[in-house]
């Protein structure tokens, strides 16, 4: 058997030390030795980015990551980047545009979002959705979606003033 | 889906590289892993070695050195796509990138792990034998520079020896316009044909991918339009039966001669923008 690392993975603010094969995925990492499950495994083969997560700030499929590739980097997953009450922007639009069915796709999604507007934060409707290219909705279809991601521009770039609408 | 099995190391310099690759003949250089890791999870690769170069100094960059732009290997996607370097010194690239994967996959993939895998669908093979790149190879006893025309083997194979690193992409500046067209598969968005063309002082470069088991020049076509001025008319008169069906990829997609057309409409269509 395969030598077992020791990495230090700093997932949504928090050091961790772990000993992992290192075939272990980040994906698996995060769901099965911190029980993070916000993450989903989707179609496990890199296409529908239901496993979004930033790693040191850019947004990758994390069921195409060794965890051992993640050592010494950080780590934002769903449950990191925003809290109930203090909803992301793109998590509040989700919520008030109605940006999902189902919800499987929507951890990755969101992942996907805030990373779209963290390098171009007044997307047009055409740069969202190729900016989404990498996650796949199998239910709602893509339109609230793209709706989510203009309100959480506006939000953001402060041309919404929405409350806390999302509180609860 | 897991992997086989495999130990890991982080390679800190090329030479640290390439003497791991020496001492485990049958390990895989890891800089993305972004073809490499989905062909592990189907066990299509199990190597009992992972090298990560993804963290070598020596691969990593974009520099200018006189007229030639030099793309460390292990350079990511992502930072091509948003390089000033590249935008002015080769737009082809600028062009070509958006249209390899996704965000997701382009934060993580780069231009050497996918050069080196030489899919035959790949989009970037074809605007390195347009540009008239040239690949840097370093091996144990020394480097060697390839030209794009004689790096692209096969499919999945390339001109890379048994131990030996792709390191650095030698791409002349701004060697004339450019433009990339592309029929994209309906669902992996791999190219199903890829045209990409530069039009420059000496004539017109051109090259496909996805037609054949490697990405390939359009001679033909080059020959066609040497010493002819670049317009509608001779566009037209010149993208016509470019290559032969026969020997050309077909799938549930694509029939052989379907490609075939494509390459014809494709290439009319990147030409036409540089008029």
């Amino acid at each position: 058997m395969a030598d077992k690392a020791t990495v230090h993975i700093t997932v949504n603010g928090q050091p961790h030390t772990s000993e992992v094969e290192p075939r272990l995925l980040l994906v698996h990492y995060l769901r099965e030795h911190l029980g993070l499950t916000g993450t989903h495994v989707g179609c496990d083969t890199s296409q529908c980015g239901a496993c979004t997560v930033h790693l040191d700030g850019q947004a990758v499929k994390s069921c195409t990551v060794f965890a051992v590739q993640a050592d010494g980097s950080s780590v934002t997953t769903i449950e990191g980047i925003g809290a109930m009450g203090h909803l992301h922007p793109v998590q509040e639009g989700f919520w008030e545009m109605h940006g999902l069915q189902c919800g499987f796709c929507t951890p990755g999604m969101i992942m996907a979002a805030a990373d779209l507007l963290n390098h171009n934060p007044n997307p047009s409707e055409e740069e969202i959705r190729h900016g989404l290219e990498g996650n796949y909705c199998r239910c709602t279809g893509y339109h609230n979606i793209v709706r989510a991601v203009q309100y959480a521009a506006d939000k953001m770039s402060g041309k919404k003033s929405v409350g806390a609408a999302a509180d609860d | 889906m897991y992997t086989a099995e495999f130990d890991y190391k982080k390679a800190s310099s090329l030479q640290d590289a390439l003497s791991l690759l020496q001492q485990h003949p049958d390990a895989k250089l890891l800089a993305g892993g972004h073809s490499l890791i989905p062909a592990m999870k189907l066990r299509l690769a199990a190597p009992s070695l992972l090298i990560d170069i993804s963290k070598v100094p020596e691969l990593r960059g974009v520099r200018m050195e006189g007229n030639t732009l030099i793309i460390g290997a292990a350079t990511t996607y992502h930072e091509l796509e948003t390089n000033d370097l590249v935008r002015k010194a080769a737009p082809l690239l600028t062009e070509v990138i958006p249209h390899i994967g996704d965000p997701m996959v382009r934060h993580r993939g780069t231009i050497g792990g996918s050069l080196s895998h030489a899919d035959p669908a790949a989009d970037l093979p074809a605007a390195m034998l347009a540009l008239g790149a040239q690949m840097k190879i370093q091996g144990r006893s020394g480097s060697r520079v390839v030209d794009a025309d004689q790096f692209f083997q096969g499919m999945f194979s390339t001109a890379l020896g048994e131990g030996e690193i792709l390191t650095e992409i030698h791409i002349p500046a701004l060697s004339g316009r450019q433009a990339y067209e592309k029929f994209p598969h309906p669902a992996s968005r791999y190219a199903v044909v890829g045209v990409a063309v530069v039009a420059g002082p000496e004539g017109v470069r051109a090259a496909v991918t996805g037609a054949g088991e490697h990405a390939l020049r359009l001679s033909r076509l080059e020959q066609a339009l040497a010493g002819k001025p670049l317009n509608a008319e001779t566009i037209a008169a010149a993208c016509q039966n470019l290559l032969s069906a026969e020997g050309l990829n077909h799938d549930l997609v694509a029939s052989a001669e379907y490609r075939a057309h494509l390459v014809d409409v494709l290439a009319k269509r990147a030409l036409l923008r540089l008029v």
